[in-house]
C-alpha cells in the first residue's frame, strides 16, 4: 500500500504527519521524501544513507558535421530548446523536456542523447523503516521528471520485497503534486482550519478527486480559525480521519526536530489510530465501495 | 520600475500574509500572486475583477479514435508515458501528457490533434489596495512558469500605465519551475521563514537560488520565539552571506484573526507585530531602491 501525504497549502503538517506515520507504521514500510524542492523528511527522521544515485534527463548533443541545418528538429521543439541560426545549431538545455523528439526526428542522424542533471537520489534506513529522497538541483525548474525517477526507484524498492510507502507530497494542486499523488493507493491531505488552508483544501480536493483514490482529511492545528472545512468535509463525504490540536508545545517540538508522535503518548494515539483509519480507507476501496462518488 | 518577490522555499511560513501587509503599505504599486497553484492572496485584498481573460499553457494531444490504425507507435515513443492501450485502443492521459508534440509528428495514420491546453483564468481586479493581477488554474492543471510570466507581464504594463514605481509579488513556495520565472527581471527577493529545521533547510536552498540568478536577497524571520536556537542559526547564515534580517515578527495568532475578517494585519490596531513589519516595509524600500 502506497499512502501519499499531500494538502493544498504549503506548511499545513505533511512532514509532521508523514513522519510520525513513519515512526509508529506497524508493517515493513519505506518513508519516501517527493518533495523534492524542499525535502524536510530527512531532517525529521535522521536517516542513515546507504546509496545514492545521480538522475538525470536525456538532452541533445549536436554533431555540427553531420547537421544540414534543416530545422526538422527546432520545427518539433515545443520547449525552444533547440534554435538554428543559418549554419549554427544551439541547443538550451535547460529548457529541454527531455521528450527525445529533436533526435528521433532529425534526417541526418545528427543529434545524439547527452545529459542534464536534475537532482540526487540517495536511500537508506530510518530506524524501522527503509528511506528513499530526491533532492533538486538547485536551478534545476523542471521537479516531476526527477520526481518519476524517484518513483521508478521506490517501485524498484517495492518489488524486491513488499512494503507499505509513506509519501511525502509537496505542496499545491498543479502538475509536482499531481505526479506525486498519482500512483498511491490512499491520499491523505493535511489542512489547517483556516481560510488559506481551507480554500487550498478545496482546490486539492477538487485536483485528486478525479485521480478516483480513496481520500481523507488531517486537520492540523484544530481550533485555530473556524469550522468551514468540517462542513466541507461533512458535504463531500470526506472523512476526516484525526485532528491534530493547535498547540504550542507541538510547534516548538517540531522546530526542534521532534517526531511530534514521540513527545505525548496521546499523540502517539493519534497516529496510531491515523494508521488504522488509512487500512480501513484502503481496505474499503479494496472492497469496491465507490469512494466519493 | 522595481519588482518584488516575497518568496519562502517552505510553505506556511506566512509569505502571504505578509505580502498582504506590505500591500497595505507600499504606495504606487500593482500588486500580483505569483502562486498561480495554490493563490491565497485575493482572501485578503477580497478583489472585484474587473478583466478576465483565459489561460492556455502549451498544447496537449489527443487521439481520434476513428483515424488511429492501432499501431501503437506513438505509445513507443512517449517518454511520459502519457500513451496508453485501453479497451477503447490507444488514449492520451492528459495528466501525464508533456505537450512535447512526437506522437504528433510520427503518427503515420496523422490521428492526433494537438489542441491548445486551457488551464485557468488570469484578472485584473481592483482591490481597497490598488490593482491586482492574479490567476486561478483549473485545479490539477499544469503550473508552469510560462503562466507566471503572463501575470508579471501583465502587472508590469499596468504598474507603468499608472505612473506606478513597484510590481510587489507573492511567491509561490518551493525552488522549482515557478519560483525560478517569478525571479527572473525581479530587483529584490524576500524570504520569510520560520526557526524550524525545515524553515532553515529550506531558506539555504531558496537562497541558493537566488544566488543562482544573481537576485538580491533579504529574509524575514516569523515566529521568531519559537525556538531561539534556531533562529540564532538563521541569524548566522544571514550574517555569512550578508543577506540583512529584515525583522524578527513573533509567534502570534493575530496573522489567522486578521485573515478570518479578510484583513491584514496593519489594518488591525497596533501591535508589536505590525510595528515590526513596518520597519521591515521602510528596510525593503531602501533595499528596492524605490526612489529610483
Amino acid at each position: 500500500m502506497i499512502v501519499s501525504v499531500a494538502s493544498g497549502k504549503g506548511g499545513t503538517g505533511k512532514t509532521t504527519v508523514a513522519a510520525s506515520l513513519a515512526t509508529i507504521w506497524d508493517r515493513p514500510l519505506v518513508a519516501v521524501d517527493l518533495d523534492v524542492e524542499e525535502p524536510n523528511l530527512h531532517l525529521f527522521l535522521h536517516p542513515e544513507i546507504e546509496g545514492g544515485e545521480t538522475g538525470h534527463m536525456e538532452v541533445p548533443v549536436v554533431d555540427e558535421l553531420r547537421c544540414t541545418f534543416c530545422c526538422a528538429c527546432s520545427d518539433l521543439c515545443q520547449f525552444k530548446a533547440i534554435a538554428v541560426m543559418g549554419k549554427l545549431v544551439l541547443t538550451f538545455p535547460e529548457m529541454c523536456h527531455g521528450c527525445g523528439g529533436c533526435i528521433a526526428v532529425c534526417p541526418e542522424k545528427a543529434l545524439s542523447p547527452g545529459k542534464r542533471e536534475l537532482g540526487e537520489m540517495s536511500w537508506g534506513r530510518a530506524g524501522a523503516a527503509d528511506f528513499l529522497m530526491g533532492r533538486l538541483r538547485i536551478g534545476e525548474a523542471m521537479s516531476p521528471p526527477f520526481m518519476r525517477m524517484v518513483k521508478s526507484k521506490l517501485a524498484e524498492m517495492i518489488a524486491a520485497s513488499a512494503r507499505d510507502a509513506i509519501v511525502d507530497a509537496p505542496p499545491g494542486v498543479s502538475c509536482p503534486a499531481v505526479t506525486a499523488v498519482m500512483d498511491s493507493d490512499v491520499i491523505v491531505l493535511v489542512t489547517e482550519p483556516t481560510p488559506f488552508g481551507f480554500y487550498d483544501f478545496q482546490l486539492a480536493w477538487e485536483a485528486f478527486v478525479p485521480l478516483g483514490k480513496p481520500m481523507g482529511a488531517v486537520i492540523n492545528r484544530a481550533g485555530l480559525g473556524n469550522d468551514d472545512i468540517y462542513r466541507f468535509c461533512g458535504d463531500k463525504g470526506l472523512p476526516v480521519l484525526v485532528e491534530i490540536p493547535f498547540d504550542r508545545a507541538i510547534a516548538e517540538a517540531y522546530s526542534r526536530g521532534r517526531v511530534i508522535a514521540e513527545i505525548s503518548q496521546q499523540l502517539k494515539e493519534t497516529f496510531v489510530s491515523l494508521q488504522g483509519k488509512i487500512r480501513e480507507l484502503a481496505e474499503r476501496c479494496d472492497a469496491g465501495e465507490a469512494v466519493h462518488a | 520600475m522595481r519588482e518584488i518577490v516575497i518568496i519562502s522555499g517552505k510553505g506556511g511560513t506566512g509569505k502571504t500574509s505578509l505580502t498582504g501587509a506590505f500591500a497595505h503599505l507600499a504606495t504606487n504599486k500593482v500588486v500580483c500572486d505569483l502562486d498561480v497553484d495554490a493563490p491565497d492572496l485575493h482572501l485578503l485584498l477580497r478583489p472585484s475583477r474587473e478583466r478576465e481573460e483565459e489561460l492556455h499553457s502549451g498544447y496537449e494531444a489527443q487521439i481520434d479514435g476513428e483515424k488511429c490504425n492501432q499501431c501503437g507507435l506513438c505509445a513507443s515513443l512517449c517518454r511520459f508515458g502519457a500513451i496508453r492501450e485501453g479497451k477503447q485502443g490507444f488514449a492520451v492521459d492528459p495528466r501525464r501528457c508533456e505537450g512535447c508534440k512526437v506522437c504528433v509528428a510520427f503518427c503515420p495514420a496523422e490521428a492526433i490533434l494537438f489542441p491548445r491546453k486551457y488551464c485557468g483564468h488570469w484578472y485584473v481586479s481592483s482591490t481597497r489596495f490598488g490593482p491586482l493581477v492574479h490567476a486561478q488554474l483549473f485545479p490539477g492543471a499544469e503550473s508552469s512558469g510560462r503562466l507566471v510570466m503572463v501575470l508579471k507581464q501583465q502587472a508590469r504594463e499596468l504598474a507603468k500605465a499608472r505612473g506606478g514605481n513597484l510590481v510587489l509579488c507573492d511567491g509561490a513556495p518551493g525552488i522549482g519551475c515557478p519560483v525560478i520565472s517569478s525571479l527572473s527581471g525581479a530587483h529584490l527577493a524576500v524570504a520569510v521563514t520560520e526557526p524550524t529545521p525545515s524553515g532553515r533547510h529550506d531558506l539555504e536552498r531558496v537562497a541558493d537560488l537566488c544566488n543562482h540568478f544573481q537576485v538580491d536577497f533579504a529574509v524575514i524571520i516569523n515566529k521568531h520565539d519559537l525556538n531561539p536556537d534556531e533562529a540564532a542559526h538563521i541569524e548566522a547564515f544571514c550574517r555569512d552571506r550578508s543577506y540583512p534580517v529584515l525583522a524578527r515578527l513573533p509567534h502570534d495568532p493575530v496573522i489567522t484573526g486578521a485573515m478570518i475578517q479578510g484583513l491584514v494585519v496593519t489594518e488591525l490596531p497596533e501591535t508589536d507585530f505590525s510595528r515590526k513589519l513596518k520597519d521591515a516595509w521602510a528596510r525593503i524600500e531602501k533595499l528596492a531602491r524605490l526612489d529610483l
